[in-house]
């Protein structure tokens, strides 16, 4: 770019008596001229407070959209990446088998390459902990009797994590005589996966649409303003401006609205989060979960302001291309 | 300078404005162009500001064959070549300054440069007092100066006028002339359109007169007579 214009310049300066200067002092002046265009677009905006303040909130609105999807992915990936480490078989023993063969049926399980530990909750245990987690303390006490059999929570090696091995070591399990029920705590965290991804995929359709919104909505603002310019344009053109001069003040508008679109969005997000935070950790605090709404980092932050400023920009460059193509001197 | 070579601008309408044109204005030549309306001045004028181009034969500025620039080097052509327009065509939310500035802006020179030959150029047109000023708020003569400045302020070697004093009375008009000879008189070559013909004979000038898009006369500078 800087090339260019230090080109044009030494074409100017052969031709119509411009003064030669050397590259440094080119790209000075190149650089001084991209400051004054873009706070000379940035001004513009603020001329028109009312209306621009409609269409940031339109573009706010339409990247806080995708970015809060993508936060909610984020969230929900993390509570089910959480879990899927926690796979686990619990293996029902029958009522009538003795403790001390229930010890000795996890220890062999133990020695089997599929599964990396197996660990043993005798009914006992297992009624200490119902008695102080659920709240049924008084109800299992009327009981009497405790109703619980005794449990191995197995959790298999990462090698038998395949939907296929795992398979085999449940029906494996499944055939042992002192086992009254397997069953797999993985198949819930599938299903959540399933749904993740699907909701994945959703929010990619919905972004992109809302993506595509963004730089509609430049888009139609820049077109409108190019044509309120137009006989600014066709002056400009007349005394040498170049599609490149003419473009970019428009350019620099589209960058503007995008970058303060995504600023809006992002007080609209902190906002959510906000509202959000409490519940659910006063949810996750009954699910006894360390659980805390991640919020966006200060990567996905600068994404989301360089996405706000690409769209922009984008949108400016279809509409003013477009728009130049018509409007020549007449 | 501005060559024409056989030259002809037909319209898609069929209309044929210019025909068979040749003539040649040399570097630091200066001439009129008269002709009643509908006789092809301001066609001529648009084919040298690229505006329009020839149906046939061959135009040249400073240079270069018009015919052989590509859109992309048109306003690299356009910046040799200074336009006065009879509607000024001045930008009228931007100050005296800004609307002299633009070609220095548009040719990416620094804000130095563009200072001192902004202030330069208005000198020259004696509207040095009144750069902070708008079009809207300039008399009809000052416009004018204020859009032969913005022509001449990047030095083209060539200024093509359309109609300047075509809404000027006869003294401002006269201040606009004796303006355009002063440039001529720095080398600048110089074509100006213009119907006023007693204007044109006083001045003794090279005078081309177009009829029906034809080159009817071609008149050789006189030895002046000013009054």
């Amino acid at each position: 770019m800087t090339r260019r214009v230090g080109r044009a310049n030494a074409h100017t300066a052969k031709q119509a008596g411009m003064p030669r200067i050397g590259p440094l002092a080119a790209l000075h002046i190149w650089l001084q001229r991209h400051a004054q265009v873009s706070l000379e677009s940035l001004g513009r905006i603020f001329s028109k407070p009312v209306s621009s303040l409609l269409t940031i909130s339109v573009l706010g609105i339409a990247l806080a959209l995708p970015a809060g999807l993508y936060l909610f992915l984020v969230n929900a990936q993390s509570i089910s990446e959480g879990l899927d480490g926690e796979a686990r078989i619990s293996l029902f023993i029958k009522e009538n088998i003795e403790e001390t063969k229930a010890h000795s049926l996890a220890e062999t399980l133990n020695q089997r390459n599929d599964i990396a530990q197996a660990t043993l909750i005798t009914r006992e245990q297992a009624l200490a902990e119902f008695q102080q987690y659920s709240g049924y303390a008084e109800a299992l006490e009327a009981l009497g009797d405790n109703p619980l059999p005794h449990v191995i929570v197995i959790r298999p090696d990462a090698s038998a994590m395949q939907p296929d091995a795992i398979e085999t070591l449940l029906r494996s399990l499944r055939a042992d005589p002192q086992v009254e029920l397997a069953q797999l705590d993985l198949q819930w965290v599938q299903r959540l996966h399933g749904m993740i991804l699907i909701a994945r995929r959703g929010a990619l359709v919905i972004s992109a649409l809302l993506g595509l919104a963004v730089l509609l909505t430049v888009g139609n603002t820049i077109r409108l303003e190019v044509q309120n310019r137009r006989e600014e344009i066709i002056i400009a053109k007349l005394v040498g401006a170049t599609d490149g001069f003419i473009r970019r003040p428009f350019l620099y508008s589209g960058l503007w609205y995008g970058l303060l679109g995504s600023v809006v969005s992002l007080l609209l997000l902190w906002l959510a989060i906000g509202l959000l935070a409490g519940p659910v950790s006063d949810l996750s605090r009954l699910y006894q979960s360390e659980f805390t709404l991640l919020r966006l980092s200060l990567h996905d932050t600068a994404i989301l302001l360089a996405t706000g400023a690409f769209l922009g920009w984008t949108g400016a460059w279809v509409a003013v291309a477009q728009q130049l193509r018509g409007m020549e001197p007449r | 300078m501005i060559h024409f070579q056989q030259v002809c601008k037909r319209f898609e309408n069929g209309h044929e404005a210019l025909s068979d044109l040749s003539f040649r204005l040399e570097s630091g030549e200066m001439a009129f162009l008269t002709g009643h309306s509908g006789a092809g001045k301001s066609t001529l004028l648009r084919l040298i500001a690229l505006i329009e181009r020839c149906s046939r034969g061959m135009v040249s500025v400073a240079g270069h064959n018009l015919n052989r620039v590509s859109r992309r080097q048109i306003p690299y052509v356009r910046r040799q070549v200074g336009f006065i327009f009879q509607d000024h065509r001045l930008l009228a939310d931007r100050t005296v300054f800004d609307n002299v500035a633009l070609p220095l802006v548009i040719a990416g020179l620094g804000h130095r440069e563009i200072g001192r030959r902004v202030r330069a150029a208005l000198d020259k047109v004696g509207l040095l007092d009144k750069e902070r000023r708008c079009p809207v708020m300039l008399s009809g003569g000052e416009q004018q100066r204020v859009g032969i400045a913005r022509a001449v302020v990047n030095r083209p070697p060539v200024v093509v006028a359309d109609e300047p004093t075509g809404n000027l009375d006869p003294e401002l008009s006269r201040e606009i002339m004796d303006l355009f000879e002063r440039f001529n008189q720095v080398g600048v070559t110089l074509l100006i359109a213009s119907h006023d013909l007693e204007l044109i004979s006083r001045r003794g000038h090279r005078v081309l007169c177009l009829d029906r898009g034809r080159l009817v006369r071609d008149t050789p500078p006189q030895t002046r007579d000013r009054q």
